[in-house]
């Protein structure tokens, strides 16, 4: 970690400094969690009069019958079908969701009575969805693509929290985490298509762990 | 005209003071939420004492879960849709 983690300042936020892989990889993290609960891809989301590199303008030149991609761009228009699915997906609110991870983040609240529970995401699901894009929203608009130091007022502090919860929220059931942060490490030393993941992930414990003491 | 039943109800009291049985809003353990956040949580949503959430927290590690506030169903549903936000695992049940 290039820093130690956050620290508190005066009135309630906190500040931590960030590298650019470091960065490059907790945006990264954080556009898919709000890809996963929203349905819809921060990432495509620029500033206005934000040039990607090679200086070509968002969005103009690619159409997706060309090259089978969606524009780019803050008003991307949706053509992916994959996209379009997910659409769908969000208006059927009464079941929980199939994939497992998507499922830890929106979670039944009566578990062994599948009317009250389907009744209960029927009005809180939506809500859950768009606050955990809003923090995710927040993480992005404060920490810079390229790394460096982040200064963060107290909200913008508690959105980092729930957002890199959600982030270790996901991760977790994708790695099959257990409590025993021993045998997680013992297992990415060993190599393999998940040790990689597990780095991470036991990085992202340790940031908020700092979080969480910076607050508190 | 109807049949008077052959059981009679018992009248009830002006004053019936036997109260719904109350609901709770319960935390379970889960394997990757830190100890220090769910305490932290805690104290956020529920406004306890550090010490107090510390103990409550202690309870879901230990026990697998643990109850962490009672009251009208609708509060406990508002309780644990909070939690949720949060990325606790929480639940609504009625206490028997």
């Amino acid at each position: 970690m290039a820093g130690s983690g956050f620290r508190g300042v005066r009135g309630g936020g906190a500040t931590a400094r960030f590298a650019p892989a470091e960065a490059i990889l907790l945006r990264n993290l954080v556009g898919q969690v709000a890809e996963l609960v929203g349905g819809e891809s921060l990432a495509e989301d620029r500033p206005p009069g934000h040039q990607p590199e090679g200086g070509e303008p968002p969005g103009a030149e690619d159409s997706p019958g060309a090259s089978g991609r969606p524009p780019a761009g803050g008003e991307a228009i949706v053509t992916d079908s994959s996209q379009l699915e997910a659409m769908f997906a969000l208006s059927d609110s009464a079941t929980p969701p199939d994939d497992p991870a998507l499922a830890r983040l929106l979670p039944d609240a009566y578990p062994d009575d599948p009317a009250a529970a389907g009744e209960f995401r029927r009005y809180t699901e939506s809500g859950l969805r768009s606050g955990k894009v809003a923090a995710a929203r927040t993480v992005l608009d404060t920490l810079p693509e390229d790394g460096g130091r982040v200064r963060l007022s107290a909200d913008q502090a508690q959105a980092w929290l729930r957002s890199l919860n959600d982030i270790r929220l996901a991760l977790g059931v994708r790695l099959e985490v257990t409590e025993d942060r021993d045998a997680m490490l013992e297992r990415a030393s060993q190599g393999g298509s998940q040790a990689a993941g597990l780095w991470i992930y036991d990085w992202l414990t340790l940031l908020q762990e700092t979080l969480v003491e910076a607050l508190w | 005209m109807s049949v008077a039943p052959v059981e009679l109800d018992q009248p009830k009291s002006s004053e019936d003071t036997i109260p719904a049985k109350p609901w709770v809003a319960i935390v379970w353990n889960d394997p990757v939420n830190l100890m220090s956040y769910v305490t932290y949580v805690f104290q956020q949503v529920f406004g306890y004492s550090r010490k107090k959430a510390e103990r409550l927290m202690m309870d879901v590690h230990h026990k697998g879960k643990a109850v962490v506030a009672a009251g009208a169903r609708e509060e406990m549903e508002r309780d644990v849709e909070i939690l949720h936000g949060y990325g606790l695992w929480a639940t609504v049940r009625q206490d028997s």
